[in-house]
């Protein structure tokens, strides 16, 4: 039995305590925007926030978790998909296949929440996870207009 | 393997239930689309023909038979249909039929394979047409019913006028009238130079859900009452089960079931996937490794090597007569080039979900080639293909792992049928994936050339040995020993993977080698590997005699003017014989493949430490026809990735039989910070139609290669360059 405040709901869960989060948000909850990738956490499809921190939730046990940290999904990072990032990614035709994206935008998402002006090195060095299409051009230059535009982060 | 499209259909149209994965997001089965006169019947909306449907709210619906794998394919097929329908673009929406709609229907989507980028250029005609067609009924239906002749009728956007009496329908208006007509004998096509919707760089249409996690993949599919899967077949290819000892693990949480899938792998049903992963990590099973337990890299790479000079090989290229070239030159070069296995790694692992009861059996699954799933399905389950369906879900990835071999759905079936009734989805766990790929294939290369007193090109002798994917997929098109598709890239002069050079004595011979290591049609295929071998040596003769590399190719290749024409572009925009900046060194290349012409200029620096950093590559391609150049300047960068991850990094080794690496951790790829700068130059000649999806991967390589040398004087000619000591010689 776990307790879990994702996406501002408070969901009591049945399940083991050293299931993985990832796991957790796609089989008990339902959420299947967090994907499987590696489960080791190389690859960064799974990332979701823990508090507003990047997290490969591939890796960390739901009994890791308190019901008082706030756990953030793609499907909770706004309510309409009008978050700047999307819509910068879509502006941008960033997606090819798209099954990486989520963790994409949700590591984007919380590196600009703490570095609103990230320098090239700082993209590089955060932005970690895997792409097969190849989109990272594109995903820098989503990051770039965001970080340009100033919606984001805490100034 | 049975093609689907060889056998004989007699599909009963109204036993058949369409796919709501691709068409409604509707995931529930059973959920029907019925065909056009059905559809009459219900009072929905009917179909113009096999490939539009117009609703009356003006939406039109393009049919795509193709697969949607991240390469764009869906955005393109629907612009060129939507181009010739003349319809509003804002309006358009796309979905998949089924195969077994396909088949029912005497094959009127034509192929559904998605691979060798054919997306485009082996429908474009058929799918133009369809949207023709459509667009003349629309027409025709609106001059009925105002009494006018068709002729005196104009359209756009989906409005069609008459000038002269200044009345106007809308399409959503004629669209059940038009579907009563019959279509035309008559379908002219437009002039690629007046499109309006084709040609242009649209954004694509699968894009929004892609950002908000809405989109559903084969992974997170889900039907009522499913149970889930996890399996582990015996890592080494070949080798069987002997035992498993499922009492160890019945009581763990959610267990359902465990089961054999075949002699050769063991699967654990659970409530969950993460449960059935856990029990089966928990399940003592004894492995038969068979034949093939002792093989490894190294006793694969000395088989290889004595194929180099073997006597025996099958002739792929040949003019002249290059034993008395060598025999007679002034100087000969020799070196060996080698190439890898590689995994395909897409991000999505195998996956499918299937239902079985004794009268119907069906699939969801991300699949390259819907028609090859059916026939997986129907040759899995025992049951004929009219009681099979295959429906497609979007894929995450499939670069050539989910078009020809659908292992995983002979598993997923064999697991279904164990539990009638309940639905299963099996997933395959990463290190699953790893060990169980259809593997780029393995190959070395040996090159000889001939060189005159002056330098020139005499004769080259490229004798390949190892692997061939046809082999190891369809051996039945192996003929006399040749595998054709082993020379792709280096073909005689003609529309297909031909060689861009003339040289006056010529010999390109293949040494099968098969290894047990199943290999498949990985991104790029041949090409990959085979334009490394040629245009690095080509680098390496440029060198030996002191010219310059893109003037040693353009000599010997003025009779090749496509080829010609993309590495002039090439070598123009990136800048080629310039300074380059401080430090900075430029390799180039050239090739051709999937019906385009492509080239390259990669620019790249090595620290004294011996680190590679790639700035930025320049690429060239002439697909013809550009039907998306936005896609397909994505669709370059990403060949990049592809490629160059493969260059960089990517190796799969063989221990004891099996595959070493099991995960990323393993098998790095390219990263973001990895990532060089792309500038892409489209130079569509016209006349043809090139495939752009694969041939950019060929190039990534032997232009960064060459430019390592230019930087170091380093000839790196086994991959990955991980393995290579790039400090300065």
């Amino acid at each position: 039995m776990a307790k879990l405040n994702i996406n501002g709901k408070t969901i009591d869960v049945e399940v083991d305590g050293d299931t993985p989060l990832l796991w957790v948000i796609r089989e008990q909850i339902g959420l299947t925007g967090t994907k499987y990738g590696c489960g080791v956490a190389q690859c960064g499809a799974c990332t979701v926030h823990v508090d507003g921190v990047a997290t490969r939730s591939c890796s960390m046990p739901v009994s890791a978790v308190t019901a008082e940290q706030k756990i953030v999904t793609i499907e909770g990072l706004s309510p309409d998909g009008s978050h700047p990032l999307q819509k910068a990614w879509i502006e941008h035709d960033v997606p090819q296949c798209g099954f990486c994206q989520s963790g994409m935008i949700m590591a984007a998402a919380a590196m600009l929440q703490a570095n609103p002006k990230p320098s090239e090195a700082d993209i590089a060095a955060e932005m970690t996870n895997i792409c097969r299409c190849g989109t990272y051009n594109r995903v820098k230059a989503a990051i770039q207009q965001v970080a340009a535009g100033g919606e984001l982060g805490r100034g | 393997m049975t093609s689907a499209s060889a056998v004989e259909m007699k599909l009963s149209r109204r036993s058949l239930l369409a796919g709501s994965a691709a068409t409604a997001g509707a995931f529930s089965f059973g959920f029907s689309v019925p065909f056009a006169d059905e559809a009459l019947a219900q009072g929905a909306t009917p179909e113009i023909n096999a490939w539009v449907v117009v609703q009356p709210d003006d939406k039109v619906v393009i049919r795509i038979a193709r697969s949607e794998m991240g390469q764009g394919t869906l955005t393109g097929l629907a612009q060129l249909v939507a181009e010739e329908l003349e319809c509003d673009w804002a309006k358009v929406t796309t979905e998949y039929p089924t195969p077994g709609q396909n088949l029912a229907r005497n094959r009127v989507w034509g192929n559904f394979s998605t691979g060798g980028s054919r997306g485009i250029r082996e429908s474009h005609d058929y799918v133009r047409k369809g949207g023709a067609a459509a667009r003349i009924m629309l027409v025709q239906a609106a001059a009925a019913e105002w009494k006018v002749p068709a002729a005196e009728c104009s359209v756009a956007k989906g409005v069609i006028t008459h000038k002269a009496s200044g009345r106007s329908l809308r399409y959503g208006e004629v669209a059940a009238a038009a579907a009563k007509l019959s279509p035309p004998s008559e379908v002219p096509l437009k002039d690629p130079k007046d499109w309006t919707i084709a040609g242009k760089p649209l954004r694509r249409l699968d894009t929004a859900d892609k950002t908000n996690g809405k989109k559903i993949y084969g992974m997170d599919f889900k039907l009522p009452g499913m149970l889930n899967a996890a399996i582990k077949d015996c890592p080494v290819f070949g080798g069987k089960v002997k035992s498993f000892d499922a009492a160890k693990i019945k009581d763990m949480p959610g267990v359902k079931h465990v089961v054999p899938v075949g002699d050769s792998a063991v699967a654990v049903v659970a409530d969950t996937w993460w449960r059935a992963k856990t029990a089966l990590d928990a399940l003592p099973i004894v492995w038969d490794e068979g034949e093939h337990a002792k093989v490894s890299s190294e006793s694969i790479a000395a088989w290889l090597k004595e194929g180099l000079d073997a006597p025996q090989a099958a002739v792929g290229n040949q003019v002249g007569d290059v034993k008395a070239a060598i025999a007679g030159a002034a100087r000969t070069i020799e070196q060996v080039y080698s190439y890898p296995f590689q995994n395909h790694a897409c991000m999505e692992v195998m996956n499918a979900t299937a239902l079985y009861t004794p009268e119907r059996c069906e699939v969801w699954t991300p699949t390259q080639n819907g028609e090859a799933a059916l026939a997986a399905t129907a040759e899995a389950s025992g049951l004929p293909l009219a009681k099979c369906e295959a429906y497609k879900i979007d894929l995450g990835g499939g670069f050539g792992r989910r078009g020809a071999v659908h292992d995983w759905i002979r598993q997923v079936v064999a697991i279904a049928k164990q539990i009638p009734g309940t639905p299963v989805k099996l997933i395959w766990s990463r290190e699953e994936d790893m060990l169980h790929g259809r593997f780029h294939p393995v190959t070395q290369c040996k090159l000889t050339g001939a060189l005159d007193k002056d330098g020139n090109l005499t004769g080259l002798h490229m004798r390949i040995s190892g692997q061939s994917i046809v082999a190891g997929i369809f051996p039945q098109n192996i003929q006399n020993g040749r595998d054709p598709a082993v020379f792709q890239g280096l073909n005689p002069p003609g529309p297909e993977a031909s060689i861009g050079y003339t040289i006056p004595n010529l010999l390109i011979d293949h040494a099968m080698r098969n290894p047990h290591v199943p290999p498949g049609f990985w991104r790029g295929v041949n090409l990959n590997q085979n334009t490394i071998y040629l245009e690095c040596f080509i680098d390496e003769l440029a060198h030996a005699t002191g010219k310059d590399p893109l003037e040693f190719r353009r000599a010997l290749m003025k009779s090749h003017p496509k080829h010609l024409a993309v590495l002039n572009a090439v070598a123009e925009k990136a800048g080629w014989g310039t300074k380059a900046p401080e430090g900075v060194y430029r390799g180039i290349c050239q090739t051709m493949g999937f019906g385009s012409y492509v080239a390259a200029v990669a620019e790249v620096s090595v620290s004294p430490e011996g680190k590679l950093k790639v700035h930025k590559i320049t690429a060239a391609t002439d697909p013809g026809h550009a039907v998306n150049p936005a896609q397909i300047e994505r669709q370059v960068e990403g060949s990049f990735v592809y490629g160059l991850s493969a260059a960089l990094f990517g190796e799969c080794t063989v221990k004891d039989g099996r595959i070493v690496e099991e995960n990323f951790d393993s098998y790095p790829v390219m990263r973001l910070e990895d990532m060089p700068a792309v500038e892409t130059v489209i130079v569509p000649s016209g006349g043809f139609w090139g495939g752009v999806g694969e041939p950019t991967i060929a190039v990534a390589a032997p232009a960064v290669l060459n430019a390592i040398f230019a930087a170091t004087g380093k000839r790196v000619r086994s991959m990955p360059l991980r393995h290579a000591d790039l400090r300065k010689a």
